[in-house]
């Protein structure tokens, strides 16, 4: 009687125990699992989903679910990378400057995805790849901007002498990077929506059709950016441990 | 106050260092000269939009070369002294400034020697466009000073110099190009007030973030 009784609080123990797990694992993971959910939903929907029809855009519409959300992923990027670029300077760990670097790694690859999305969307829609469109060139500056920074680090050997100047160099570089991204544009006419008297994509066509892909789209695209910048953190700081 | 005597003292000291030598200022000067005449021979006659990109091409290259050596060519134990003498604050405004000076002499100097070998064309604003060169020295120093001193802490500073800078000065130069065509086409100078406000908001952002970031630079 007794023996089963054991057996049992043990069972429930375990199962407790185990609940407890996949809860914790739940608490660590549970954006991760929303970020594919969300990115695997906007490739369907993208997709197969109605969108409204335009002339020249006509189905590349669909486009937008893929090359905006590079962009705003890159810049959450960026800005993680700057503001652990800040705190390595007060802290001087080298964990935040693993940090800093790797989130600028991750934040490029996502500016030459969004580069890459844009130039085969202008092929389709303003006939060429490269436009010289006043966007197309401040979005591949401001990658030379960090490509920069890259050699930089690159050109010094000394470890705590490399994070302190490259932190420096990179928080130099951050707001004249906004400058390019997010001011000179609106003072230029471009062919891209919004500019030089072309409508907003926001004043007529992201009708709510739209918006039920695009905002997931972009939560789910800087997620997935997150995720990607955590994964190179850890492998360089395991590569660091075994060195 | 003790900020501004620091200050003064060190701008004294660059000015009559400079004077002293007149390396920088000859050198540069010669450099000018001789890359306009080059121009001058190769283009012979050069339409409007030409002559502006031109220019400011020149003035780039001089900038950077006349900068450059603000850091890169202070001797180790000289700078070990300055730092012990002065705060890092007075270090970087002194070297601003000198730099600032520096490059609107040098600017004013070869948009004239300029003026005279290529002819402006006829419905310039003088005026605007001494504006435009003198905001474009400004902002060439505070950017380049900067990075001249991030520059001087790597190994190879020199060649790091330009690639550091470009693609830090490309948005400002964007705009400079921008308000001195609207100055050279005789345009009402309140068409160019955006990029006037541009470059003093950038100016100022710059030389905000250099104060408070030169205090890390300087230390080994």
């Amino acid at each position: 009687m007794t023996e089963l009784r054991i057996k049992r609080i043990a069972s429930i123990q375990s199962f407790k125990n185990q609940s407890f797990k996949i809860q914790k694992l739940m608490h660590k993971t549970w954006w991760k699992i929303l970020a594919a959910v969300l990115v695997v939903y906007t490739a369907i929907a993208g997709l197969l989903l109605g969108v409204p029809r335009m002339a020249i855009l006509n189905e590349t519409i669909r486009n937008l679910y893929f090359h905006v959300p590079m962009w705003f992923a890159m810049v959450v990027l960026f800005t993680i990378s700057v503001w652990y670029s800040i705190r390595s300077l007060s802290t001087q760990s080298e964990a935040d400057d693993i940090r800093a670097v790797e989130s600028a790694n991750t934040g490029v690859i996502f500016g030459i995805l969004g580069i890459v999305t844009g130039a085969v969307w202008a092929k389709f829609t303003w006939g060429q790849f490269w436009s010289f469109d006043p966007k197309q060139n401040f979005a591949a500056i401001s990658l030379l901007l960090y490509f920069a920074y890259f050699v930089l680090r690159n050109a010094i050997d000394e470890e705590q002498k490399r994070a302190k100047i490259a932190a420096i160099y990179n928080i130099f570089a951050f707001p004249m990077m906004v400058v390019l991204l997010f001011v000179l544009p609106r003072l230029q006419d471009s062919l891209h929506p919004g500019n030089g008297g072309n409508p907003g994509f926001n004043s007529y066509d992201l009708d709510s059709r739209m918006r039920m892909v695009f905002y997931p789209a972009c939560l789910g695209w800087i997620l997935i950016g997150y995720w990607i910048y955590t994964l190179r953190f850890r492998t360089k700081i395991l590569e660091n441990k075994h060195l | 106050m003790q900020l501004a005597q620091q200050v003064k003292h060190l701008i004294k000291k660059e000015i009559i260092l400079e004077w002293r030598s007149k390396y920088a200022l000859n050198g540069v000067l010669l450099y000018v000269v001789s890359t306009v005449f080059v121009c001058y021979m190769s283009f012979q006659i050069i339409d409007k939009l030409t002559w502006n990109a031109l220019f400011w091409i020149i003035m780039l290259f001089a900038s950077i070369n006349a900068i450059a050596k603000s850091f890169l060519q202070e001797s180790k134990g000289r700078q070990l002294y300055i730092y012990t003498l002065v705060s890092p604050a007075a270090l970087i405004i002194a070297k601003t400034i000198y730099n600032s000076l520096l490059m609107i002499v040098l600017t004013v100097i070869a948009l004239a020697f300029y003026c005279m070998v290529f002819e402006p064309s006829k419905d310039i604003d003088i005026f605007m466009y001494l504006l435009a060169a003198v905001l474009g020295s400004l902002s060439f120093s505070t950017i380049f000073t900067m990075v001249s001193a991030i520059a001087s802490k790597t190994g190879n500073g020199g060649m790091l110099m330009a690639i550091l800078s470009f693609p830090i000065i490309i948005p400002v130069l964007i705009v400079l190009i921008k308000f001195a065509k609207n100055a050279m086409d005789g345009l009402d100078r309140s068409v160019s007030l955006d990029e006037i406000g541009l470059l003093a908001v950038i100016n100022v952002i710059v030389m905000t973030v250099a104060l408070l970031l030169f205090p890390y630079l300087w230390r080994d």
